[in-house]
């Protein structure tokens, strides 16, 4: 009897493995693990081929506005910036557009029409980044040279954020691109989050004897705040680690300018251009380094993004049940 | 009272008709995407686009021959090595794995997801480039492979988890072996799904140019097996919409149209034919 446990034990472990079910559950998990192999694999290897950078620096990379491949002196700030102001001016341009229009999709348009549109929507989404940096070399920079800057800079050039010359390429002319990329996300979010607004929030305002507007605006847009919120931060993780078009439009510069119409330079773009021609050591980790710091940023956004829509998702589905 | 309700009113339908315009006006960026590059890179499409080599710089004409191979062999060995991944770690997922592990996984994933493309450019250089010190079509597909694991692990998961368990208890009820149940049952079940999602994951890392920059690099010529570097088509955009040759530009619309006429008709087919009646994730 008390030999038997471990033969039969043995046994189903044998025709398991005969089955393929022992050996499919390891070989699965073996790719499974890759995946967070490949990750922390990610993460060190920008930590590690940044330390060079690291140590030199510090904290000061942040502040430094030098970049100087020939004093060997980089900071990261001039990047920073353009970055910073590049994806404000984009999410000011994206946030209203995007969330107007995922409240038409999400409330007013009837379920086809809505499908259809978001069907685009996602087609828009698909558009390689190259191709709007195409657009916007061709289609933006003239237009930013010949109608915006003079309609701007004429009768606002008293304020330093439109003052100075423009040669086309820029900050806002990144900016305006970029809004355009990020617009699809904002939109299929905060459209999926409207939506998981129980009808009943609807009708309650309504009954009330609120406008249609005013339901959607003092009652569902509220209720699904956090997620919106959460649709913005996933675009801004986007339009930060944006890399083609902005490369392709920004002018290149490492300047700091208050000036919208300046040209400029985002971390993405920098390490775009001067990667393959990076020389030393302390100049390629540099870069690295700068990528570390996207990774970082993109990562809490992320993060928070995530947290906020799943927040917000769950609330209308624990509400409407 | 009446002044304000007609206040209201108006407030309600103005505000209404602006969420309709903004709606309006992004769908109609997509058609003028469309258009402006049927109308920029139609003219400039021809014969030696597709089977002749770049032109020595300065002269005009060539073609992008080697650019549209590149491309190909690039998204073939990043098919080859991120599908794999996602397909059976999904699997894992869905059917073996416990709800610990499964969340460590899931975290990778969509931590990798949201990783920018150029800084996995950075990563696919210091671990597929810097150790054998030359770029190659083989780093270049590491980069894009990478960006295709995410997505095809966690939608393989999803339409897994979504088969009724009815079919696999059916399965197990007739004493097909768990593995059995998965290979024969689950995953023919789920496969349309699946294919969507990877079909839609490819069409996305084609057009992806930053990881390719300072991987694949660029090639003027052909790059014969898989250790050299290679030309691709968002590479050759890049670079040809930003040097000073008009000649250049022409071909960088051509290719753009190429590039995003095959990436439209890949999410077309893709999210209308093949996933008819299934939610498609979102990239």
């Amino acid at each position: 009897m008390q030999s038997a446990g471990p033969v039969v034990g043995s046994r189903s472990f044998l025709s398991k493995l005969k089955d393929g079910d022992e050996i499919a559950r390891v070989v699965t998990f073996i790719f499974a693990a890759l995946v967070v192999l490949i990750t922390v694999l990610l993460v060190y290897e920008l930590w590690v081929n940044s330390a060079l950078a690291r140590h030199k620096f510090g904290l000061e990379f942040f502040v430094t506005r030098v970049w100087d491949p020939v004093t060997d002196e980089y900071g990261a700030l001039p990047f920073i910036y353009g970055t910073v102001i590049t994806s404000t001016v984009a999410l000011l341009i994206a946030v209203p557009l995007g969330i107007g229009a995922s409240i038409f999709l999400a409330e007013l348009a009837p379920p086809r029409m809505s499908d259809t549109l978001q069907f685009f929507i996602d087609l828009l989404a698909a558009v390689p980044s190259v191709i709007y940096g195409l657009l916007g070399i061709f289609i933006v920079v003239p237009m930013m040279r010949s109608v915006i800057y003079p309609a701007l800079n004429k009768p606002f050039g008293f304020l330093p954020v439109f003052k100075g010359p423009s040669y086309g390429v820029g900050f806002f002319t990144a900016g305006i691109v970029l809004a355009i990329m990020v617009i699809p996300y904002i939109i299929s979010v905060s459209r999926e989050v409207l939506m998981s607004v129980p009808r009943d929030q609807r009708e309650a305002a309504l009954a009330l004897g609120s406008t249609r507007w005013e339901s959607t605006w003092k009652v569902v847009v509220p209720f699904a705040k956090t997620g919106i919120m959460g649709s913005i931060f996933l675009a801004m993780a986007r339009a930060l680690g944006e890399t083609m078009a902005v490369t392709m439009v920004i002018g290149n510069t490492p300047t700091i300018s208050a000036s919208l119409f300046s040209p400029g330079d985002s971390i993405a773009s920098v390490i775009a251009n001067q990667f393959t021609e990076a020389t030393g050591d302390l100049y390629l980790q540099s870069l690295i380094a700068l990528g570390l710091v996207l990774f970082l940023l993109t990562f809490v956004l992320n993060g928070l993004a995530r947290l906020l829509i799943i927040v917000t998702t769950q609330k209308g589905s624990k509400v409407s049940t | 009272m009446g002044a304000r309700l007609r206040w209201r009113k108006f407030v309600s339908n103005f505000m209404l008709t602006m969420t309709g315009v903004c709606a309006v006006v992004s769908v109609a960026i997509l058609f003028f995407i469309l258009t402006y590059l049927l109308f920029n890179g139609g003219t400039s499409i021809n014969w030696n686009f597709f089977t002749k080599l770049p032109a020595p710089v300065g002269e005009t004409g060539g073609g992008m021959a080697n650019a549209i191979v590149g491309s190909t062999k690039l998204l073939l060995a990043a098919s080859l090595f991120g599908i794999p991944i996602g397909f059976l770690g999904g699997i894992y997922l869905a059917e073996f794995s416990g709800p610990k592990i499964a969340s460590l996984v899931r975290y990778s994933a969509d931590l990798l997801n949201g990783v920018p493309s150029i800084v996995i450019g950075i990563f696919a250089y210091s671990v597929a480039v810097l150790p054998f010190k030359h770029f190659s079509t083989l780093a270049g597909a590491f980069a894009l492979g990478l960006m295709m694991i995410p997505i095809t692990l966690r939608s393989t998961e999803e339409f897994l988890r979504a088969v009724p368990s009815m079919l696999r208890e059916g399965a197990m009820a007739l004493g097909a072996s768990k593995w059995r149940t998965i290979s024969s049952v689950i995953v023919p079940a789920a496969y349309r799904g699946i294919l969507t999602a990877i079909l839609l994951a490819l069409a996305r890392v084609a057009g992806e140019t930053a990881p390719l920059l300072f991987t694949a690099l660029g090639n003027r010529f052909w790059s014969p097996g898989w250790g050299q570097p290679t030309a691709s088509l968002p590479v050759v955009i890049y670079n040809y919409a930003v040097s000073p040759y008009q000649d250049w530009h022409r071909q960088a619309w051509a290719a753009g149209l190429v590039l995003l006429g095959l990436i439209l008709v890949v999410n077309i087919l893709a999210r209308t034919i093949l996933s008819r009646g299934i939610a498609v994730p979102r990239s």
